[in-house]
């Protein structure tokens, strides 16, 4: 039963993944990138990951994905034609085969591992426990994270401020 | 149950697909956009150990890199509409001024 879910989602996700890589218009592939998203959520739960699954969700596919469709809805150049693959062939067939090679050696690296064929104890992603661990033995990196977001924030605000307008030559 | 490594390998090419996207693509906000669904595989990684070794951990950890990605998304959104608002391009090809 578990591979059933897991096979279901993992290919929903990886249709997700080359969706958002193959796809001409940028709120499609925004869109794309939401069904990886949820999808990985789904896997989260299969993993007994259950307070990290809303929050991917909640913070993932609820916050970021969102916030890249309206800067690419305001910025309006979703449907420009900027697939490389047209104008150079030789980089496309150079990436994907430096993609083949990574992704193999990458993949030998994990179907060899000692975690090959191993199950492993069922992890109960419960709310308490995590939070537990996160306001116990993770304190201040949660403090820090929260500074982190606090720098973001007023980083973002100046970074898309209203550009003053030239001052211009001072009065004599 | 699934082996922990299959998840893994999920992950991998999740992880291959968006390399391939930031390399082939030139739209600056779907690079993006590839650069955060190879953070997400490495968060899928992290849950899979966790349950691996049966410790939360892993679980915090992905936790506080969700939290850093909210913030990097923020940033570097904020940063593609001041480029477009500068070049009026989202094409990373065009925006050559620092090149030798």
């Amino acid at each position: 039963m578990e591979w059933f879910f897991f096979a279901l989602f993992g290919i929903t996700a990886l249709v997700g993944s080359i969706g958002v890589v193959l796809s001409k218009n940028a709120v499609h592939s925004a869109l794309f990138l939401l069904l990886n998203f949820v999808s990985t959520a789904m896997l989260f739960l299969l993993l007994g990951a259950q307070f990290l699954a809303m929050a991917q969700i909640l913070v993932y596919a609820g916050a970021i994905v969102v916030m890249f469709i309206f800067v690419v809805m305001l910025i309006g150049y979703e449907t420009v034609d900027d697939f490389v693959a047209r104008e150079r062939p030789a980089l496309r067939t150079a990436a994907v085969a430096l993609a083949v090679i990574f992704l193999a050696g990458l993949g030998y690296a994990f179907w060899a591992s000692p975690w090959s064929g191993a199950k492993g104890a069922p992890a109960d992603g419960a709310v308490e426990k995590v939070g537990t661990l996160l306001f116990q033995s993770y304190l201040l990196p949660f403090e820090l994270a929260s500074v982190i977001l606090l720098a973001a924030m007023i980083g973002a605000i100046i970074l898309a401020g209203r550009t003053k307008p030239p001052l211009g030559k001072p009065e004599e | 149950m699934v082996p922990t490594s299959s998840y893994l390998v999920l992950a991998a090419i999740i992880f291959s697909i968006g390399a391939l996207g930031v390399l082939v693509r030139r739209n600056a906000l779907i690079i993006f956009m590839c650069i955060e669904m190879m953070m997400n595989a490495a968060n899928l990684v992290l849950v899979a150990a966790a349950r691996q070794y049966g410790v939360l951990d892993g679980q915090v950890f992905v936790f506080l890199v969700m939290a850093i990605a909210a913030a990097e998304v923020a940033i570097g959104l904020g940063i593609v509409v001041g480029l477009v608002r500068h070049r009026d391009t989202t094409n990373v090809d065009r925006i050559n001024l620092l090149r030798w």
